[in-house]
């Protein structure tokens, strides 16, 4: 059931083509009744994208509806007088750091979850379940005491366990779920050789996992650079904000500069876009890994 | 995943090794740095917010804090029209955007699941929006919807409604303004879903179907949708939660306005605690909202019948 949470959104482009069988032509769904709606919706999801392109790259004051004259201003504006260049940085050393420490403890806990009946597991398994429901923005406050009472209030190490914390169910439920499908003979056959359990599992299960891994770590990646609510409540200096709360302060500015806005826009969107193109044939994989189960 | 459970081995047999020398303690040692996370930043805040909800706390009045017993949650029932307010907003924004987001999620994923020429390249435009965050969403749709030079500029030129239109602080258009703008990053989310679980239907069903002559529609009904049951009611019910809980969107695209009149519970929960500093109220409202999203986990435990699974 786990899978229906999954994002998985390119398991079905891995299907081979359907073959012989097919329905015949004259049964087929006609063309129009799949282009018409098809194209429509296509306007109602492109066109948004098309006006924050247009809102960046046409000078301030243009209504024109083409980037033309392009100009790379407001890029060079966002980048430098925003502090867009900072912002990026912080953003990249959030979601990186985020992205290893999910990694790591969940492939531990995944292990477990996978390889081992212990008698806390049912409970685990279901605090879980459960802590998909709790909040991240619900918990602001308990969470904000905490992290004064640390000391770490106004420094990325807040955002970044906290990031953390709240995707680690779904990554250990998945990791988990990827090493049950790495037969646990394989494993064994390793101890067999004289292999102790970690490089064991160092050399037999990690290289099988590396789709789901890289699924899961960008999932963690991705999710870190783009939410916003932990860094607007942890971090308060300037130096040590992200890029979503960059762009909340563009919007909530009093005379919004739209050009900045749409070129800050497109810095928080280009990681995000680069990440899935680099990994999409390894999200085939990984999620279909983590969805036979079904 | 769910009879996966079933398969996990049995600890290492007894020709085990050395390294593997301490099997019982190991799989707590494995989860250990999890569970001490999700215990320090999970489970002793929501704890912590148990406690002060039955407690008058606010660092800016020291002097009236203390044990309140039921008192927040006898306020926020009784005497707080916001409460009640932004509760009934909560439930309308998440069945509308819940039930729109279905709707056409489905009707995309059918679509898309169809044969034909670039599908490829459909699928991955129509779904490119989900990736983006909330903020992000925000911000492209403030520059759709902005007075001078947003969309309404150009529907004026046309001669469609007037110059200086801003939807975003109308308080008749702000709810429509606001659906859409999440509509276009959620109705992905479904087709999603709804396209994986599709792969999954067994082409004879629909051939066998169609040797008996049944219409297209009658088979989208008796095979089609009995098939996508459990996946259609599992990802409502997630996005129900997520959709309740979320604050991305709607803090940075209105902030809660005009007027409060797109003022969640959570956001009125945020501003509770952070601008006014109420956090002992803030606490109560954050039980409540806990006891409606425990009543969804549990409708959703019970649907996806967890529990059932392990042995």
């Amino acid at each position: 059931m786990i899978t229906e949470i999954a994002p998985a959104p390119e398991r079905v482009a891995a299907e081979p083509a359907r073959p012989h069988h097919r329905r015949r032509a004259w049964d087929e769904v006609p063309r129009w009744q799949i282009y018409l709606p098809l194209s429509v919706y296509l306007l109602f999801t492109l066109i948004p994208f098309y006006w924050i392109l247009l809102f960046a790259l046409r000078p301030a004051g243009s209504t024109s509806l083409v980037p033309w004259p392009m100009t790379f201003d407001h890029f060079q504006k966002v980048w430098t007088e925003r502090s867009f260049g900072t912002y990026f940085a912080n953003s990249v050393y959030v979601g990186i750091a985020t992205l290893l420490l999910t990694t790591v403890v969940a492939l531990a806990g995944g292990y477990a979850l996978a390889r081992f009946d212990f008698r806390l597991k049912r409970g685990f398994m279901l605090a879980l379940l459960c802590s998909q429901f709790v909040p991240g923005a619900l918990l602001l406050v308990p969470l904000f005491q905490i992290f004064a009472e640390l000391k770490m209030i106004n420094s990325l190490g807040s955002v970044i366990i906290a990031e953390t914390v709240f995707q680690l169910p779904l990554s250990m439920i998945l990791i988990s779920g990827f090493i049950r499908n790495v037969p646990y003979s394989l494993e064994e056959a390793a101890w067999v050789d004289g292999c102790g359990r970690l490089t064991a599992f160092r050399i037999v299960v990690l290289p099988l996992l590396r789709p789901g891994l890289i699924a899961v770590g960008s999932f963690a990646f991705v999710h870190a650079w783009n939410h916003f609510l932990f860094a607007l409540m942890f971090l308060s200096d300037q130096g040590k904000q992200t890029i979503p709360v960059g762009l909340n302060t563009l919007m909530s500015a009093d005379s919004v500069d739209l050009g900045a806005l749409a070129a800050g826009g497109i810095v928080a969107a280009v990681p995000v876009v680069v990440v899935f193109a680099f990994i999409q044939k390894w999200l085939i994989t990984g999620f279909s890994a983590g969805a036979v189960k079904g | 995943m769910a009879q996966a459970a079933a398969v996990a081995k049995p600890p290492a047999p007894p020709r085990r090794r050395r390294a593997s020398a301490t099997p019982r303690r190991l799989p707590y040692l494995l989860i250990a740095p999890a569970a001490l996370l999700m215990l320090g930043f999970i489970a002793y805040p929501v704890i912590s917010v148990f406690y002060y909800s039955l407690q008058n706390y606010n660092p800016t009045k020291p002097w009236r804090n203390g044990y309140a017993g039921f008192d927040n949650f006898v306020h926020a029932f009784t005497e707080d029209p916001q409460f009640w307010q932004t509760l009934t907003f909560s439930a309308k924004w998440v069945v509308v955007e819940v039930g729109l987001q279905l709707l056409f999620g489905l009707a995309l994923a059918l679509i898309v699941n169809q044969t034909f020429v670039g599908r490829g390249l459909g699928r991955a435009l129509v779904f490119s929006p989900w990736a983006v965050s909330g903020v992000l969403t925000s911000a492209i749709w403030v520059l759709l919807y902005n007075s001078q030079t947003g969309i309404t500029r150009y529907l004026a030129d046309l001669g469609i409604g007037s110059y200086g239109t801003s939807w975003l602080s109308d308080t008749s258009t702000v709810f429509p303004a606001a659906v859409v703008a999440d509509l276009w990053r959620g109705v992905p989310f479904f087709a999603i879903l709804i396209l994986a679980d599709l792969q999954s239907v067994s082409k004879d069903l629909y051939e066998a179907a169609e040797v008996d002559g049944a219409s297209r529609l009658k088979q989208f009904w008796h095979i089609t949708l009995p098939h996508l049951k459990d996946a259609i009611v599992l990802s409502t019910l997630l996005r129900m939660v997520w959709e309740f809980n979320n604050v991305d969107l709607l803090y940075t695209l209105t902030g809660g306005g005009p007027a409060g009149e797109t003022t969640t519970l959570p956001l009125y929960i945020a501003n509770t605690s952070v601008d006014a500093h109420n956090f002992g109220y803030a606490s109560a409202l954050t039980t409540v909202a806990f006891a409606i999203l425990l009543f969804c986990s549990i409708v959703y435990l019970r649907l996806s019948k967890f529990g059932g699974e392990t042995k």
